[in-house]
C-alpha cells in the first residue's frame, strides 16, 4: 500500500472516525479524512475522546489497537460486500462514508451480534467523551471551551470552582397531593 | 502487606459494607457493647472531598461502581457510607399494597410478621436518625416544578417527595451523585457511621471481603483483599478477621457474590442466594420540552423570557406522581413516576431521540438532541418487576471483572425481564407520553435497553426474606437460612420491587433486624445490650418501637 498511514496513525485515525460516528464533529482542517464533517461544531473527536480512550484510567488503553485492527476487518468485509471500491490511501474504515460508518456501527451494536459489548462499550466512551469530557477537570473543559459542555448548554461554575444555584424553584403550588398521602409525605 | 498466614484479627461483629445494611446493625452493636469491624470495599470521603468534577479519578469515579450484566447493568455506591453518599436522598415509605405483592410465587412475598404498619415504627426511627423531612413546593426545583404542572395539567396529583436533605445548607448544585460537599445530604456519614465510631467501631475502607469460612468453634473467619486507592484493580494486602457474627451488606449486586463464593467454606447455601434479583422495575424516560409551550401550557416562567431550561439546577427527584399506587390494579400494573436528574454521561447515553430517522442513541441526530440538554426532563418509573435476575458463578475477586481502575466493570447478573415486567414498563411509558405530550408539550422517549440492557440504581431481593424457604434465603429475622450468625440486612433483603425509592425501606429493615441480631451475639458469647438511641440522642423512635423489641431481645 503506497503512502499506508503507519501503525499507530492508523489506529489513531480509525478510533477518531468511530467517534465522529458515535457523535459527530466539523472537519478539523481541509481534508480532514477521519472526522466526515456532517455536524456543526465539534464533536466526540474535538471533545478528547482518543485521550479519554488513551487514559489508564479509563482501562481501555491495551485493547485500542485490536479494536482499530478489528474495526477494519468489518469495515473491509462492509466494503466487499457492498462492492465499494477499495481506497488504500486511508485505513478501510475511515474510507467508508460517513452514512456507511453509521450503517456498520449499527450493525456492531444491535443485540445479536458477537461483538456488541466490544463496540458499545466503544462508543460509550466515546458518548462521555462528548458529553462530560471527563478526559479533563470540568472546570478546566469549560474554560477552553469544551465542544460536548457547550452544546450541552452545562453552565460555568462559581468563582470557586463549584456550582450553586440559588434560582430553583418557581415557588408555586403546582399539582395536588394524591389523596392517600400520609401526614409525612409518604403514600399510604 | 498483610499476609494471610498472620495470625487473624479478632472482633465480635464483622460487617461487610457501610451502607444502610452495615451502618445501622454497626451503630446498634457498637453502642450496646460490643466490638464491631466494619469493612468497607470503597474508599473513606467526606466533605470537601467530594469533586464537582466529570474526571476520571474524581469522586464522580472513586466513589460509584457501574457494573454491566448480561441485560441488567447495576449502579451502586462504593464508599463508606455506600449508597447514601451516591444517592439522591428521596425517602418515601414503600405504599401498603407492596408487602402484600405475590410476585410469581403464588404466595405473599414478604414474611407474615411485615407489613406496612409493622414497618412504620421502624421507618419512623430512621426518619427521626437521619433525619427525613417534608418536602414542599418550595423546596421543589425547577424540574419538579414542571413534572408537577405537567400531571396536574393531564388530571394527575403530584406530590414533593420526602428527602433526607438539609435544604438550609442545599446550593442546588444537582452535584449529589459525586458525594455532598456541603453536608446538606443527610447521608451516613453524618449520623449513624460517626456515632458507631464513637462508641468504638472500627471501619476500614478500601477492604474488599472475599469469602467467609466457618471455623470449627462455630464463629467464623472472613478473608479480604486491600485495594489500591487509585486503581481497584490492583490488591496491596489481604488479611483474615475472626467473628462470632457476619453482618453481609455489600449491596444486592455484591452480596449474593461473598455468598457464593463462600459456600465452599460455609457449606450449601438457600436455593435464593443470588437469585430473585429486581431491578426495582426501573425505567427511564427523556422529555424535551418545548420551551414555548411550557411558558403556554403551564404558565410557567422562571425568569425574562425562560420557561424553563433547567435540566441542570437542583437535587435529584423532588416531585413524584402515584396516582398508578392502587392498591386496586392488578400487580405489575402499578408505578410511580418520578421527575429525576442525572449528570451528563450517565443521564444521557442512553437516551433516545424522538422520531429519529437514524441511529437513536447516537449520531447527528442525538448530538442534536443534546443542543437541548437544558430543555430535557428526565422522568424515572419504579414499578413491580418479576425479580428475574440471577448471578451466574462469582467472578475471581469482588463482584466485577474489573475494566477501569475504578466505576466500570463486568458482574454474573443476568436478567431477561419477564412479559410482567415488560407490561408494567410500557404501561409507565404510555403514562409519561400522556403527561408530557400531551399538547405538543414535549417529545418523549424511553431509554435504550438494547446498549448495556435495562438499569437499575436500587438493585435488590438477590437474597431475601421470606417464609417460604424454597423462594427466600433469609428467615424473617434476616439470618441467612441454614448458617447461624450470618445475617444479611442491604437491598438484597428486600423481597421485591416497591415501586418507590428503597433506601427507606432497606434502612428501616435494617433497624428491625438488629435486635435479632443483638440476641443471637449474645447467645454466642458477646456481651451485648440492645436499646441504643437515635445517633444524637433522640429518643421518641426507640420509645415507639420498645413494645415490639422486648420479644426479640428477650429480656
Amino acid at each position: 500500500m503506497a503512502n499506508a498511514p503507519d501503525d499507530r496513525q492508523t489506529r489513531t485515525m480509525t478510533l477518531e472516525a468511530f467517534a465522529d460516528t458515535i457523535i459527530p464533529g466539523e472537519k478539523r482542517w481541509p481534508g480532514d479524512r477521519a472526522v466526515a464533517g456532517i455536524s456543526e461544531g465539534g464533536g466526540a473527536v474535538a471533545a478528547g475522546a482518543l485521550m479519554l480512550l488513551e487514559m489508564p484510567e479509563g482501562g481501555m488503553e491495551n485493547a485500542l489497537d485490536d479494536l482499530a485492527e478489528a474495526l477494519n476487518a468489518h469495515a473491509d468485509e462492509y466494503r466487499e460486500r457492498h462492492a465499494l471500491a477499495e481506497d488504500g490511501s486511508v485505513p478501510p474504515f475511515v474510507a467508508l462514508s460517513a452514512e456507511q460508518r453509521v450503517a456498520l456501527v449499527v450493525e456492531l451494536t444491535t443485540p445479536g451480534h458477537p461483538e456488541k459489548e466490544l463496540w458499545t462499550g466503544l462508543a460509550l466512551f466515546c458518548n462521555m467523551a462528548f458529553d462530560t469530557g471527563a478526559h479533563s477537570h470540568t472546570v478546566d473543559a469549560l474554560r477552553e471551551g469544551h465542544p460536548g459542555l457547550v452544546t450541552l448548554g452545562f453552565a460555568a461554575p462559581d468563582s470557586d470552582g463549584l456550582w450553586r444555584f440559588p434560582d430553583f424553584s418557581y415557588r408555586e403550588r403546582l399539582a395536588s397531593p394524591h389523596p392517600d398521602t400520609t401526614p409525612t409525605g409518604s403514600p399510604a | 502487606m498483610t499476609t494471610s498466614e498472620e495470625t487473624p484479627e479478632e472482633t465480635d461483629v464483622l460487617v461487610i459494607g457501610s451502607g444502610f445494611g452495615g451502618a445501622i446493625p454497626a451503630y446498634h452493636l457498637a453502642a450496646g457493647g460490643a466490638r464491631v469491624r466494619v469493612l468497607e470495599r470503597g474508599p473513606w470521603l467526606s466533605g470537601t472531598e467530594f469533586d464537582h468534577d466529570f474526571r476520571f479519578g474524581s469522586s464522580t469515579t472513586r466513589i460509584f461502581d457501574f457494573v454491566v450484566g448480561d441485560g441488567m447493568s447495576v449502579l451502586s455506591g462504593n464508599c463508606v457510607g455506600g449508597g447514601s453518599v451516591v444517592y439522591f436522598a428521596a425517602m418515601p415509605r414503600a405504599p401498603r399494597f407492596v408487602f402484600e405483592r405475590q410476585g410469581s410465587i403464588g404466595r405473599r412475598m414478604w414474611p407474615a410478621a411485615v407489613t406496612r404498619d409493622s414497618l412504620d415504627p421502624w421507618y419512623d426511627r430512621v426518619v427521626e436518625a437521619l433525619p427525613v423531612t417534608m418536602s414542599d413546593w418550595n423546596t421543589a426545583t425547577y424540574a419538579g416544578g414542571v413534572f408537577g404542572a405537567a400531571c396536574a395539567r393531564a388530571g394527575h396529583t403530584a406530590n414533593p417527595v420526602p428527602a433526607a436533605i438539609d435544604n438550609a445548607l442545599c446550593v442546588n448544585c444537582n452535584w449529589m451523585m459525586s458525594g455532598c460537599r456541603f453536608d446538606a445530604k443527610r447521608s451516613l456519614l453524618l449520623n449513624y457511621l460517626p456515632a458507631a465510631v464513637a462508641h468504638g467501631a472500627e471501619v476500614s475502607p478500601l477492604h474488599e471481603v472475599q469469602h467467609i469460612a466457618r471455623n470449627d468453634d462455630g464463629g467464623f473467619l472472613v478473608h479480604y483483599d486491600v485495594l489500591d486507592e487509585v486503581d481497584y484493580r490492583v490488591r496491596t494486602g489481604q488479611g483474615r478477621i475472626r467473628a462470632k457474627i457476619v453482618i453481609v451488606a455489600a449491596g444486592a449486586g455484591a452480596t449474593p457474590v461473598i455468598l457464593r463464593r463462600s459456600e465452599p467454606r460455609l457449606g450449601a447455601l438457600p436455593r435464593a442466594v443470588g437469585r430473585y434479583f429486581s431491578g426495582n422495575g426501573e425505567r427511564l424516560n427523556t422529555a424535551v420540552l418545548n420551551e414555548e409551550r411550557v411558558g403556554e401550557l403551564l404558565g410557567l416562567s422562571r425568569e425574562e423570557g425562560v420557561a424553563f431550561r433547567a435540566a441542570q439546577i437542583g437535587k435529584g427527584p423532588t416531585v413524584a406522581t402515584w396516582d398508578r399506587l392502587d392498591g386496586a390494579l392488578p400487580e405489575f400494573e402499578r408505578f410511580s413516576l418520578e421527575q429525576l436528574y442525572f449528570p451528563p454521561g450517565l443521564g444521557t447515553i442512553l437516551a433516545q431521540v424522538p422520531d429519529a430517522q437514524g441511529p437513536t442513541w447516537f449520531g447527528a441526530e442525538k448530538k442534536e438532541m443534546l443542543r437541548d440538554w437544558q430543555s430535557w426532563l428526565t422522568v424515572f418509573t419504579m414499578s413491580e418487576d418479576d425479580n428475574e435476575g440471577v448471578f451466574g458463578p462469582p467472578p475471581e475477586r469482588g463482584n466485577a471483572d474489573r475494566l477501569s481502575q475504578q466505576m466500570l466493570g463486568f458482574g454474573p447478573l443476568s436478567y431477561h425481564p419477564t412479559a410482567n415486567t415488560l407490561r408494567g414498563w410500557e404501561l409507565s411509558d404510555a403514562a409519561v407520553r400522556e403527561i408530557l405530550e400531551r399538547d405538543g408539550l414535549a417529545r418523549v422517549m424511553p431509554w435504550t435497553n438494547d446498549v448495556v440492557g435495562a438499569y437499575t440504581v436500587h438493585p435488590l431481593s438477590s437474597c431475601r426474606i421470606g417464609d417460604d424457604p424454597a423462594t427466600s434465603a433469609l428467615d424473617d429475622g434476616h439470618q441467612l437460612r441454614g448458617h447461624e450468625g450470618i445475617f444479611v440486612t442491604d437491598g438484597s433483603a428486600v423481597p421485591g420491587g416497591l415501586t418507590v425509592n428503597p433506601a427507606l425501606t432497606i434502612a428501616a429493615l435494617a433497624e428491625r433486624a438488629v435486635p435479632g441480631i443483638v440476641r443471637a451475639a449474645r447467645e454466642r458469647g458477646v456481651a451485648v445490650r440492645y436499646g441504643a438511641p437515635s445517633p444524637d440522642g433522640s429518643t421518641s423512635g426507640r420509645r415507639a418501637t420498645r413494645d415490639s423489641v422486648a420479644h426479640l431481645v428477650g429480656d
